[in-house]
């Protein structure tokens, strides 16, 4: 099970990196923007600001990266706690120990 | 799929929220009766919330040029049902709206509706009836397919707001879809395989818990 994750992890970032590799001359700006553009494109204009916006690009990626760090934080924590949890059950550990006899 | 702040009509943002509420509210009550019923999946919940809290954190290049983001939501609902995420994705929506200006308070209701409704509801669709073709197949088509159909229907809620002049909303529809729908394939891709990936972890490590959620046994018992 293991290395079929690591192949399967391998090919997510395959799919991930192929398109700075084959389109790298592309602006990869982002698809809600565009949306946002056309839009705007139509002379729309928009009724409702933001409360509050991040002051730079800076502020932005640092919460934007909190928020996957959080998620990921607890996704290890999770998958740790149950992993050890299981390897770590008696019965688990008594068929090591007889398995060495 | 996020649109941004102030960008749907007044008429429109009402009725995304007025069609949103109800799966919301069918959501609270969906993890409240789980974490009642089986306490030993709270965990397991908040571990879903956190899987769409990452994905939908991460902007990913595509081979159309642009970027975009997968939801996260599909984990979620093969285990805990598509109402239960309804919540959750509600929740990463609002992180979103408030402290990243992505997204919006009055747009909420719409964006809670394509990728906390449809794309849960979808990737359950698809896990019961793929079921058959095995597991991790299975998986992996939910969660593509619900993060396409999340990205489908937010284009569908653009073109409905901003109807063409001259071709209405189907050629509105198409300039839409052409922005989102091909960006999304390779992203959807990503998304199946990610939680092919973490159900193989779970499936190793939580057994207890996806048995406790009849993970594995409703859906597959037609095979």
């Amino acid at each position: 099970m293991r290395g079929r994750n690591a192949i399967l992890l391998l090919a997510a970032a395959a799919i991930v990196v192929l398109p700075l590799l084959v389109v790298g001359n592309a602006e990869f700006s982002g698809s809600d923007g565009q949306a946002q553009d056309l839009i705007d494109q139509g002379g729309y204009q928009p009724w409702f600001e933001p409360l509050w916006e991040p002051p730079s690009g800076e502020i932005e990626s640092l919460l934007f990266s909190l928020q996957a760090a959080l998620g990921a934080g607890l996704l290890g924590y999770y998958v740790g706690l149950r992993r050890g949890r299981r390897e770590g059950r008696p019965e688990d550990r008594r068929t090591e120990l007889h398995a060495g006899d | 799929m996020h649109i941004m702040e102030g960008y749907l009509p007044p008429l429109h943002a009402a009725a995304w929220m007025v069609a949103a509420a109800p799966f919301v509210v069918a959501g609270v009550r969906r993890i409240r009766r789980v974490v009642d019923d089986h306490p030993e999946t709270k965990l397991l919940l908040a571990t879903s919330g956190a899987f769409a809290f990452v994905l939908s954190a991460l902007k990913i290049p595509s081979v159309t040029g642009s970027c975009s983001h997968p939801t996260g939501v599909g984990l979620g609902a093969v285990l805990f049902g598509p109402n239960a995420m309804a919540v959750l994705g509600t929740i990463v929506l609002l992180f979103q709206a408030l402290l990243l200006a992505h997204g919006g308070l009055t747009t909420l209701g719409a964006n809670v509706f394509s990728m906390a409704i449809v794309g849960p509801w979808v990737a359950y669709g698809v896990w019961r009836l793929a079921a058959g073709l095995g597991r991790s197949f299975a998986v992996f088509l939910a969660a593509a397919l619900g993060n396409l159909a999340t990205y489908c229907t937010t284009s569908v809620q653009l073109a409905l707001a901003f109807p063409d002049p001259v071709t209405g909303f189907g050629g509105a529809l198409a300039k839409f879809l052409s922005i989102f729908a091909i960006t999304q394939v390779p992203l959807a891709v990503v998304e199946g395989i990610l939680t092919v990936v973490v159900v193989n972890l779970l499936v190793q490590y939580s057994r207890d818990e996806l048995s406790a959620l009849a993970f594995g046994t409703k859906a597959m018992g037609a095979k």
